[in-house]
């Protein structure tokens, strides 16, 4: 192997110019059309907080918000997701860093511990809450069982996102 | 003030939750490695064609094998090289690597590598690695498969078995696990064309041990590799060893003078990261008409896979079955042969309990088995061979110190509330339907053990004892450096709080830099349940020093005598006076006017620690509440209830967090996840739509009740509590199972008890006993319900 095959076996000829709406800011990115969305997310805008556990559709951990709805972003190619409105973990908090009720909500009931899949499981859980405020335990239990998480043992998520439900 | 043992927020939670959290794959880089892989479990490789990377670079590079061992003379050395040589020993093994611009580039680079390699039997399994003519898979290993066997008996054994009043005797087998941390293995090296120094950023669990192995495998000085542990996504011990991988990626950067990324998608971690626990052990004990276990005899077999793991080794399994199956039972005599096995299959390295799982469940069956032959409650049969005296010495010589481990298990069932389930349970079996089962485990969980611990191993890399250093500086606020390197266990909370509380500062004042081999003292990392043992006892001692500092410039400055200075809420003040002087301003006099010091003490404010202990064991009994539908053989988790003694807790919230996700993980154990080959070595489960971990639907909520025994053998009174979780979960799931059965005549001693199995074992039931109409009658009325 050379160093320069390194480089380059793809022209940026074949690479589709797009949109993309993410947190309520425009950004242009030049993607293939194989680019998955949560690729274009992380390595052309810049936003890390979306993370990839399993590139296959089960973990749940690169979970964003198009249009309100919580979905796979590794399922989706990124050319799929112009003029929807994208919202990802960097959208939660406040410019200031000051973290909405959710976050505060993990922080207090220990809904975390590595911190790798929790991207996921807050935008989950607040696609949840915004289509069913009065869900009830099981249902909640349900829902959130779409995301794995490999440390806390659920509990602390799910207290986490019930203490929001009660607290509306 | 106090700040040990409050439920303080984690200092680590906002920079994860706002998704700022900084992970392996977040490096920025110029280009990306794949590698690619051995689709044989056994084959002799004749070309490898294409662009990319293969042993014979490595050579030319004079790149030499990763080497550990076991100095013991059963324990069979192999050198491992970083790509494979010659052979390939497993699918998924690697072989070559291509580095593209993108990812994607390099998956196409990686697909157009032809790979020629000769077929060649395979041995995948335990049996057929130990059959007579079993083709070998290693040169080195010339008597066989077996690469380290260890043995052990007292000299009454056989008598104690031989007038036992009954000998149970069973075979349990736990299939292949992986840790599976949600984030996969990864590393991006760059190197400064300048200094010619190589960064790694990797996830790894020790970061000084990984660059230790990467440097003698290459030959560079450890000064000129610095390896970063960034956030980690999850570890359990699966990025506790070297990965060739990351070695690789070291040597790619210096070689290509660029950055370049490995980040490993799911089906490499699941087929080719470390995987775990593949056990079978035969047991037998001993017991008296009372109860009483007079003797444990066991064979014990461990399938480490292909490789060796450095620097822990493929002895790690075998050899800690072997020292601690027994538990905390008081036992007179104990016999036991434990072998690791090599095979075509990937290699194994320890997992959140490593061993322990597997034998507390070996233990705890035949604890029930016995039980249920002499007619007593499974807890009275736990209570006659628990200790009340400590130390308890093992049979394997062991000291275990105080523990409650009587207390635990009557705490564990008063919450549980027997006589309700026992009538629930008889209620339910005489209506037909779902069958609720009921299963006790109770274990001792050795932690925190420095030096001595693994010295004993005879490793020629031994692990132990872990180093702080710690300084205040001119604004008052202290810098705590670790040679550990957490991952999720919130250990920079833990530690904030340890020195905030010896200082007299508020912890909020008080920063901790871990992971970092520039920034770091020399240590080994987070794994064996030792971090808040070890790092907390080395932070305790070098805040207590640092204390003493202050304490004596506070005397100075108010002429006082330095045993009479207070530290508390920022202030240093002399006892009984309203005299004081705020912690800052002494900060400040000992950087800025040094010499104002005492004699001895400046400039400045900063100390050292080590601390390396013997270990401290602690103890816990857990109970399960499931039901089975005899139908499907399917297991539903009810309840389940967690007595834990870990001495000290130093932040209760993060210590219930430990012990939860450690019961999920030994949940799945039991019930759900398992690593598949099938006969040629091909592995089946390489998705998370084939290996199964759990999500919150298969996990009940958990209960967890805490003693805390005062213990003399960790200076912060704080017991290590990290893998108890997962250890004891799989005995109690696994006897609830067999609780809910046993009237069926049905017996489970494998895990995980697949519904497939659960299903087979009250089929065979039914068979076995030639009275199909009562099992089968007992299974039609559960399906007609």
């Amino acid at each position: 192997m050379t160093e320069s095959s390194i480089t380059g076996l793809l022209e940026s000829d074949c690479k589709t110019r797009l949109r993309l709406s993410v947190n309520g800011t425009e950004r242009t990115v030049e993607v293939e059309p194989r680019r998955t969305l949560a690729d274009a997310l992380r390595d052309d805008c810049g936003l890390t907080g979306t993370h990839l556990g399993c590139e296959h559709g089960v973990c749940g951990a690169c979970t964003v918000l198009i249009d309100g709805n919580p979905v796979r972003s590794c399922l989706m190619f990124a050319v799929q997701a112009a003029d929807v409105d994208i919202r990802t973990v960097e959208g939660m908090a406040s410019p200031d860093g000051t973290l909405n009720p959710l976050q505060e909500s993990f922080m207090r009931h220990h809904g975390l511990q590595c911190g790798f899949c929790t991207p996921g499981f807050l935008l989950l859980s607040e696609a949840v809450l915004a289509a069913r405020p009065d869900i009830d335990d099981a249902e909640l239990r349900e829902a959130l069982s779409s995301n794995l998480c490999r440390c806390t043992g659920y509990q602390g998520i799910i207290d986490a996102v019930r203490a929001v439900r009660d607290a509306v | 003030m106090n700040w040990v043992g409050r439920s303080l927020r984690r200092v680590e939670d906002p920079a994860l939750l706002r998704g700022q959290g900084r992970f392996v794959d977040d490096f920025p880089h110029r280009a990306t490695a794949r590698f690619v892989r051995s689709p044989l479990a056994s084959g002799v490789i004749e070309d490898v064609r294409g662009e990319a990377f293969t042993v014979a670079d490595l050579d030319a590079d004079g790149v030499s094998e990763i080497v550990c061992e076991l100095r013991r003379p059963d324990f069979v050395k192999v050198p491992q090289p970083l790509l494979a040589r010659g052979r390939v020993r497993y699918v998924g093994e690697p072989v070559a690597v291509v580095v593209g611009s993108t990812p994607e580039e390099a998956e196409d680079l990686a697909e157009q590598v032809e790979l020629d390699i000769r077929p060649t039997q395979p041995v995948v399994d335990l049996d057929s690695a130990l059959a007579p003519d079993a083709p070998l898979l290693h040169p080195e290993a010339t008597g066989g498969n077996v690469v380290v066997e260890g043995s052990f008996a007292t000299p009454g054994l056989a008598e104690a078995l031989a007038s036992a009043h009954l000998v149970v005797d069973m075979e349990i087998t736990s299939r292949r696990q992986c840790a599976m941390p949600l984030e996969g293995r990864g590393s991006v090296a760059s190197t400064n064309p300048a200094d010619d120094r190589t960064t790694l950023y990797a996830s790894v669990q020790s970061p000084h041990m990984v660059r230790t192995g990467i440097c003698d495998a290459l030959g560079l000085p450890e000064v000129d590799l610095r390896v970063v542990a960034p956030d980690v996504g999850g570890g359990f011990g699966q990025k506790l060893p070297l990965a060739r991988e990351d070695a690789v990626m070291v040597w790619l950067s210096r070689r290509l003078g660029t950055s370049v990324a490995w980040v490993e998608d799911r089906a490499e971690n699941l087929s080719a990261a470390w995987h775990s626990r593949e056990q079978r052990y035969r047991v037998k004990g001993g017991f008296d008409d009372e109860g009483r276990m007079l003797a444990l005899e066991a064979d014990i077999l461990c399938n480490t896979g292909a490789w060796s793991c450095y620097p822990i080794t493929w002895g790690v399994e075998p050899l800690m079955a072997l020292g601690e199956l027994p538990g905390p039972y008081r036992l007179g005599e104990y016999g036991v042969r434990s072998r690791g096995v090599c095979t075509n299959t990937c290699p194994t390295s320890p997992y959140r309990g490593v061993s322990r799982p597997v034998l507390t469940l070996a233990v705890e069956r035949l604890m029930d088995s016995a039980a249920g032959r002499l007619g007593l409650d499974p807890a009275e049969i736990r209570h006659r061979n628990l200790p009340e005296e400590f130390p308890h010495r093992s049979p394997m010589g062991y000291y275990l110190d105080e523990g409650s481990y009587r207390q635990s298990l009557t705490a564990a069932l008063a919450e549980m509330d027997m006589e309700d389930f026992r009538r629930r349970q008889a209620d339910a079996r005489s209506k037909g339907g779902r069958l609720p089962g009921l299963g006790i485990s109770t274990f001792a969980e050795r932690t925190g053990y420095g030096t001595p611990a693994f010295a004993a191993r005879g490793m020629s890399v031994t692990v132990g004892y872990e180093n702080v250093a710690l300084a205040m500086d001119p604004s008052g606020y202290l810098t705590l450096r670790i040679g550990a390197s957490p991952h999720g266990q919130g250990l920079h909370t833990a530690l904030t709080q340890i020195v905030a509380e010896e200082v007299g500062v508020h912890p909020q004042r008080v920063r901790i830099i871990s992971g970092d081999t520039d920034n770091t003292p020399y240590g080994w990392g987070s794994f064996a349940s030792r971090s808040a043992v070890l790092a907390g006892g080395a932070a305790q001692i070098a805040a207590r020093e640092l204390a003493r500092k202050i304490a004596a410039l506070a005397a100075e400055e108010m002429e006082a005598a330095p045993e009479d200075i207070l530290l508390d809420s920022g202030m240093a003040t002399v006892a009984g006076t309203s005299q004081g002087r705020s912690i800052d301003e002494l900060a400040r006099i000992a950087h800025h006017q040094p010499q104002r010091m005492p004699k001895g003490l400046g400039p400045g404010l900063r100390t050292e620690a080590g601390y390396d202990p013997a270990g401290t064991f602690s103890n816990a009994c857990h109970v399960a509440e499931v039901e089975v539908d005899p139908h499907t053989g399917g297991v539903q988790l009810k309840r389940f209830v967690v007595v834990e003694d870990a001495g000290r807790l130093i932040n209760p919230m993060i210590v219930d967090g430990q012990i939860r996700g450690g019961v999920t993980q030994g949940i799945a154990n039991a019930l759900l996840e398992e690593v598949i080959y099938d006969p040629d070595g091909n592995i089946l489960t390489t998705s998370l739509m084939d290996f199964l971990p759990p999500t919150a639907a298969e996990i009940p909520d958990i209960a967890i009740i805490h003693l805390e025994t005062v213990t003399d053998s960790s200076i912060t009174g704080a017991k290590g509590l990290g893998e108890g979780g997962a250890i004891g979960a799989p005995a109690a799931v696994i006897n609830a199972v067999n609780d809910a059965i046993a009237h069926l005549g049905a017996e489970v001693n494998e895990m995980p008890a697949t519904p497939e199995r659960v299903r087979a074992a009250i089929r065979s039931a039914a068979a076995a006993i030639g009275d199909r109409a009562d099992a089968a009658g007992a299974v039609e009325r559960s399906e007609a319900a």
